[in-house]
């Protein structure tokens, strides 16, 4: 314990004896480690808010659909069970959110335009906190309950049609028959939200007038259940497997979605190779350095080997000196990280390349997300690889012969 | 051979390890810069042209505001005669006339809103890549057949097949109701999903029956040999739009917004990181050069004794790194190449990469090239962060006293 603590001092001593060196270096470090978690902070932030609104604009964690519906999204791939019963088990199961709801392909006609559209047929009341409408933010009202007889569509959709809050439109879609169901809607709201293709596609009515317009009765073509992290569904998962039969198919976000879930997986994998190739750019420098430190003291170990010092001790005060070098470089740099994420966490804004960001599949506001695993992990891999690359000159300064050492003249 | 330069040259090697090491620093950087650079810089011309060649084109003719809203009645009148003078004028054939509608199309067994657009069929497939993407049945070739080729998943998910005939149910140009049957003659396979869901087109003559056209359309595509002449052509086609019609040209970045943003984001973010890598190895260079003068101010003050001026010092310094800057660029750049033109032959993959790949229209596997731009801008940006870095060693002998100096140990 005593040899340690004598290592500890020396090493300590060493590294101020040439401070400009030191202080570059540490400078070096600490640059490197801010650029690892500030950089990863951001595209973590990035894929947090594209995972998020992905999810949310499915959306649902866990989906309960048809075996077919996933292919051919038809209102003939309904639910087999019926969903007064299938509602009722779900909401006996105390899940966060759920909400059983109707979605199909209509075509949307004011009297000058047309588009294609996504048609929910929605409880209003369980989907409150389950989509991604801003309710704050809506003209007119969002509906009521799933007997509202009005339609709430997006701003964007309401500019291309022509239309607004109060006037009517008519929704065109099949029953199961294949025969052509219409209807004259009058539109009650109008949402906005964060991307404009949520606003161009998704066309909101009540989830009983809906079944009523398509004939389809009791029935629905989609069951959600929200957890509380994206992140892990899998108890949710669980949960609504044990509730429904194998008539349907239960799938997570991430299969809905592969995208999004490739994504996610994608941006692990990045994280580690960037800490790795600031790290390797880093290396460098640090043998460097230790190349320097042990040259210029050829002599002074070669004395200190005379002196009986252990050559196992020469390798470890090498070796402390690097550690020191680098814990004091992490501290520096993850104090500047956070320092430097703190005051960006209300959001940065990088509008100017929305519609980029929004095929990417993300918003224009980006939230820097400072995860404590990633954090971790760009400090652990800097430890371990630091020590790796001070092995060799450590080695190297442990293995002259003193005789030698202390008679190099430079 | 001068003698600073050769002072400069037997200087770096004194410490042959610390030369390498800085070398190092900024060869594992240049062959990095430079692989990703030629990755980058390939996918982004993959990106634009394949997003662009179904259907946007490298420019369009409209009606104003028509990019913003697409709606039916800003049309652009007598789309066929314009489109025909215009290749006349321009001499070129790869100008064709559209019109675009929002539609159900109805199967026997299934319903779907689908786009729909009314093409030439002869001049559609000297400007869309759609034509050649027939997987089943053939393109249109008739301006008047009642006939549709529609996408891979939209054929799948309304059970049609060739010969099958489809219902289409909108509104015309004046708001009237249009309905039309059409066989379908031809299923599209783009392996882009939002097309293959979503559109089908039919000939222009039958489009403009069906929807009361009265000979208006939405749109001319105009493209250019490449996407490089394009502002070029842009120009002479604004100078030939008759005076009087209230057309406006707009070029694919006007058309397809997202797509030079998702550039330009990729891009900011990848020089961020670059610039990271270029200021460690700045680090590394101070380091060096810093410690190379402290170690030699013995050895300076006695030259500047000699009556050597401080000026030229600093420029000895200054050659020194520009040496070892070069021997880091060079073999930087050399490595790099040869990484880079190894998977322009095998090819390169990133796992995920394939749902990636179909967001931005790009094949799963990509083949980086080596071009003048990848393979210089990076060594050069690590090369001057290096040169940067020395000026403060070089700029330190200015304040040196020869006889402070000489004491040093």
């Amino acid at each position: 314990m005593n040899t340690l603590r004598v290592l500890l001092m020396l090493a300590w001593r060493n590294l101020w004896r040439n401070h400009r060196r030191t202080f570059i270096m540490l400078a070096a470090i600490s640059v490197g480690v801010w650029a690892m978690i500030f950089m990863t902070a951001l595209t973590q932030g990035m894929v947090n808010e594209m995972v998020k609104d992905g999810v949310s604009a499915l959306p649902g964690h866990v989906q309960v659909h048809h075996p077919n519906y996933r292919d051919d999204p038809n209102i003939n791939n309904l639910i087999p069970m019926a969903d007064t019963e299938l509602s009722a088990k779900f909401a006996a199961a105390g899940f966060e959110q759920w909400a059983s709801r109707i979605k199909v392909p209509a075509v949307i006609t004011s009297e000058r335009e047309s588009r294609g559209v996504t048609l929910l047929g929605i409880d209003p009341n369980r989907e409150r906190d389950l989509t991604f409408v801003d309710y704050e933010d809506i003209d007119g009202r969002f509906l009521e309950d799933e007997a509202d007889k009005g339609v709430v569509i997006g701003r964007k959709l309401a500019e291309t049609l022509d239309t607004d809050v109060g006037k009517r439109i008519v929704i065109m879609s099949q029953d199961p028959k294949n025969d052509i169901a219409d209807r004259g809607f009058r539109v009650v709201g109008l949402f906005g939200a964060n991307m404009q293709s949520l606003e161009e596609t998704y066309v909101f009515a009540g989830k009983q007038t809906i079944q009523k317009l398509l004939s389809v009765g009791d029935h629905v073509t989609e069951l959600v259940a929200m957890g509380d992290d994206y992140r892990n569904v899998e108890p949710v998962y669980e949960k609504v497997v044990k509730l429904v039969d194998d008539s349907v198919v239960v799938n997570r976000w991430f299969e809905l979605d592969s995208y999004l879930g490739t994504m996610l997986r994608v941006m692990d994998g990045f994280v580690l190779i960037w800490v790795v190739v600031i790290f390797l750019a880093l290396s460098f420098g640090l043998v460097n350095t230790l190349v320097m430190a042990v040259f210029e003291r050829v002599r002074e170990i070669g004395l200190m080997l005379a002196l009986g010092m252990k050559p196992s001790s020469i390798l470890g005060q090498i070796i402390i000196e690097s550690m020191l070098l680098l814990v004091i470089g992490l501290a520096i740099g993850n104090v500047l990280a956070v320092a430097s994420i703190a005051p960006l966490n209300s959001g940065i804004d990088i509008s100017i390349v929305a519609e980029g960001m929004e095929m990417m599949g993300s918003a224009s506001v980006l939230y820097p997300q400072l995860r404590m695993e990633d954090v971790i992990l760009a400090n652990v891999v800097v430890l371990i690889l630091g020590f790796f690359a001070s092995l060799s000159p450590a080695w190297r300064a442990s293995r002259f012969q003193p005789i030698e050492a202390i008679t190099r003249v430079d | 051979m001068n003698i600073i330069l050769r002072l400069a040259w037997r200087n770096i090697w004194r410490q042959p390890r610390r030369t390498w090491l800085t070398a190092g620093a900024m060869v594992f950087s240049n062959v990095l810069l430079v692989f990703m650079m030629s990755f980058q810089f390939g996918m982004y011309s993959l990106m634009i042209d394949n997003s662009l060649q179904a259907l946007t084109g490298h420019m369009q003719v409209q009606a104003p505001g028509y990019v913003d809203d697409q709606r039916m009645r800003q049309t652009v009148a007598d789309v066929g005669d314009l489109s025909r003078s215009l290749r006349e004028q321009l001499a070129s054939d790869t100008i064709a006339a559209r019109a675009q509608a929002f539609v159900l199309a109805s199967s026997d067994e299934r319903s779907y809103g689908i786009a729909i657009i009314g093409v030439e069929p002869h001049f559609e497939q000297k400007v869309s890549n759609i034509s050649g993407l027939v997987s089943k049945g053939r393109f249109l070739s008739e301006n008047d057949a009642a006939e549709i080729v529609v996408g891979a998943v939209l054929a799948r998910n309304l059970r049609v097949n060739i010969g099958d005939e489809l219902t289409i149910l909108g509104s015309g140009v004046d708001g009237s109701f249009a309905a039309a049957v059409v066989t379908v003659i031809g299923i599209f396979d783009s392996g882009v999903p939002d097309l293959d869901r979503t559109l089908a087109e039919i000939p222009l003559g039958l489009f403009n029956d069906v929807f009361y056209m009265e000979g208006a359309g939405h749109h001319v595509v105009v493209n250019a040999p490449t996407v490089d002449f394009a502002p070029a052509l842009q120009a002479e086609l604004e100078a030939l739009l008759p005076e009087d019609a209230d057309l406006v040209v707009h070029d694919w970045d006007r058309l397809l917004p997202g797509l030079k943003q998702a550039i330009q984001a990729d891009l900011s973010s990848s020089f961020f990181m670059y610039g990271v890598l270029a200021i460690l190895v700045a680090f590394s260079v101070l380091n060096t050069q810093l410690m190379s003068v402290l170690e030699r101010t013995h050895e300076f003050g006695i030259v500047m004794a000699l009556g050597l001026k401080p000026g030229r010092l600093g420029r000895l310094v200054m050659l020194e790194t520009v040496m070892i800057g070069l021997l880091g660029a060079v073999i930087g750049a050399l490595l790099g190449s040869i990484l880079t033109w190894y998977f322009s032959f095998s090819g390169f993959q990133i796992p995920g990469m394939e749902e990636m790949a179909i967001q931005f229209n790009l094949p799963a596997r990509l083949y980086p090239q080596v071009t003048a731009l990848s393979l210089l801008l990076g060594p050069g940006i690590v090369f001057v962060f290096s040169l940067l870095a020395a000026v403060y060693p070089a700029l330190r002998l200015r304040w040196l006293q020869p006889v402070d100096a000489m004491r040093a140990a």
